[in-house]
């Protein structure tokens, strides 16, 4: 009798609506990303033909095949630039640099405002500086400089943490056994954090796979096969876009499909990036 | 010998790490002094205030008009836009990943807000181009193009940011606050949201900066559902400009002042991205020094 009266009591009314808006607003999120991911799959393979993704690029057939080449160039390349750097940056940080060393303050704060800026800023920095001024014009090395740019500090701050997670009896030991800094980084500390070092180099992958502002106007937008690092072309993302924008009905077509690729294709990134990193439930407590 | 060898090479690795290192700083140095020296022409022939708050944007006319003012409102309304959608829903969602989220269920939710992360800003927009657009078209006034539909894909693009901040600002709050509040009786919810939110309010805040900052930088998706036309929207149903949206139009056949004029854009935007920056660094400075937490 008692719990019943209590139930109806002010405070309780209060506690069950705080209660069921923290489940809705769950469900609110949950239902957007699955609509949105579940409607773009639908009406992409509605839209599946073959000729639209192997096919050659044409009017009449405004295929991704070319932009499929495009992505994969592009990836490789601004990760070549990207990781090498970001990784030394990490060591450098985490290893080398003393509490007190006056670059260090400067190296987070260059990198927390990197990380901060639209990558419609970093498209216009990158056709100015890359395309005008080194004279690169539009081009895949304009635009793999340009995104390399823009994965530094995500690359960065996760290798960072990788680095730190390593622990320090692995460095004592290798230093006791007569190891110089040098060989424990590159022999113990990093092969240790290679794991989250991976998924944040797959991460990345996704975000040059879905990067479209800061392309259109360092990578471009000519619909062709690049023959080589000072040609323009498409990525996936980009061909999307320009389908959309100048393609009409068919040119819808083609976006749900590309659009289709380009999720199937991230989620099994994430998917494979939280696996490997293993961070899936790490931080869970309640 | 040996020795000095080994040494030099210590010593070099150690200097290249470091100059790996000051590729960022060197990078932010180069974006700023392109961006604003880009800027400078348009804003010295201008004037500054007459761009800034010129409501007349006209580059191809005889002689042209730039003013972007109408533009800094657009971007204003969209982001404020986002917010009012998805600061609530953020933070409640927030509020279930660290409170409520059975152990079971937690590695796919949070793999599940990862992912809202993770899907490109494109494919957003053109979602909302498809669904959300026609939606308003047929149910309100107007062409469906508008400040609400860009308002509502910025609100779920902001989602996982504020999520995954509020979430880990809400764990950090010690364990013995909400032990407290519910030995002096209160409810499982009110030990959350009138002790923990209050105590993590340092770090929300700080995943609303972050998410205000994606929103007001974001261009593809805003692009496909805002309309963009160069007006001051009076409702939410009509079509609007952001300052990206100006960038991604019309960059590709500016030319001249026109260019520069467009570059002065995104200098424009680009302040405003530093402020929140420094807006975010008072936050977190202040929740470090006051001690409170953890």
């Amino acid at each position: 009798m008692i719990g019943q009266i209590k139930m109806f009591s002010m405070k309780n009314v209060a506690s069950v609506t705080l209660r069921s808006l923290v489940y809705v607003a769950m469900g609110l999120t949950a239902i957007s990303l699955l609509g949105i991911l579940s409607y773009i799959l639908f009406n992409g393979v509605k839209a599946f033909k073959w000729s639209l993704i192997f096919g050659k690029f044409s009017s009449a057939n405004p295929s991704m095949s070319f932009s499929i080449v495009t992505t994969c160039v592009m990836i490789l390349l601004t990760l070549l630039i990207a990781v090498p750097i970001s990784i030394f940056c990490a060591v450098y940080l985490t290893e080398y640099a003393k509490r007190k060393n006056i670059f260090v303050n400067w190296i987070r704060l260059a990198t927390e405002t990197l990380a901060g800026i639209p990558s419609i800023v970093f498209g216009l920095f990158g056709a100015i500086f890359f395309g005008t001024v080194m004279g690169f014009g539009y081009s895949i090395l304009t635009g793999c400089l340009t995104v390399a740019i823009m994965l530094l500090p995500v690359i960065i701050r996760q290798t960072e943490e990788a680095v730190k997670s390593v622990p320090d009896m692995y460095r004592e030991g290798s230093y006791g056994l007569g190891a110089s800094k040098l060989r424990t980084v590159f022999r113990i500390v990093l092969p240790s954090a290679m794991p989250g070092i991976l998924s944040a180099v797959i991460l990345s992958m996704g975000r040059i796979i879905g990067e479209t502002a800061a392309l259109i106007f360092t990578l471009g937008t000519v619909a062709q096969l690049p023959g080589g690092l000072l040609d323009s072309s498409r990525t996936l993302a980009v061909h999307m876009y320009i389908s959309t924008r100048d393609g009409g009905a068919a040119g819808r077509e083609v976006a749900f499909l590309t659009g289709a690729v380009l999720i199937v294709v991230i989620l099994c990134m994430n998917i494979g990036a939280s696996y490997i990193g293993g961070k899936v439930g790490k931080d869970f407590e309640n | 010998m040996a020795k000095d060898i080994k040494e030099i090479r210590e010593k070099g690795a150690e200097y290249f790490f470091l100059l790996c290192s000051l590729v960022s700083i060197g990078a932010v140095l180069l974006i700023c002094y392109f961006i604003f020296a880009g800027a400078y022409p348009a804003l010295r022939d201008i004037g500054a205030w007459a761009f800034l708050t010129g409501d007349l944007w006209k580059p191809t006319d005889h002689p042209p008009s730039f003013g972007i003012f109408n533009m800094i409102a657009g971007s204003i309304y969209v982001t404020a836009g986002a917010c009012i959608f998805g600061v609530p829903v953020g933070v409640f969602a927030a509020v279930y990943m660290a409170k409520y989220c059975p152990r079971k269920i937690y590695p796919v939710a949070s793999q599940l807000v990862s992912l809202l992360a993770g899907i490109p800003s494109i494919i957003y927009g053109f979602f909302g181009m498809m669904m959300i657009v026609p939606f308003i078209q047929e149910n309100f006034s107007g062409n469906g193009n508008s400040v609400l539909a860009a308002s509502i894909v910025l609100g779920v693009m902001i989602l996982p940011t504020v999520i995954k901040v509020s979430e880990v600002s809400i764990r950090a709050v010690p364990k013995s606050y909400f032990e407290g509040a519910l030995a002096l009786g209160a409810t499982k919810e009110q030990s959350i949201f009138f002790v923990g939110i209050p105590a993590a309010k340092s770090g929300i805040l700080a995943g609303v900066i972050l998410g205000i900052g994606r929103a007001i930088g974001e261009t593809m998706a805003v692009v496909m559902v805002a309309g963009n036309s160069n007006i001051l929207p009076e409702s939410i149903f009509k079509s609007v400009r952001t300052l990206t949206a100006n960038i991604v139009l019309e960059m590709g056949y500016a030319a001249g002042p026109h260019y520069d004029a467009i570059v002065a854009t995104g200098a424009v935007l680009f302040v405003f991205i530093l402020m929140l920056n420094i807006v975010l660094n008072i936050i977190n400075k202040g929740a470090q020094t006051s001690g409170g937490l953890s």
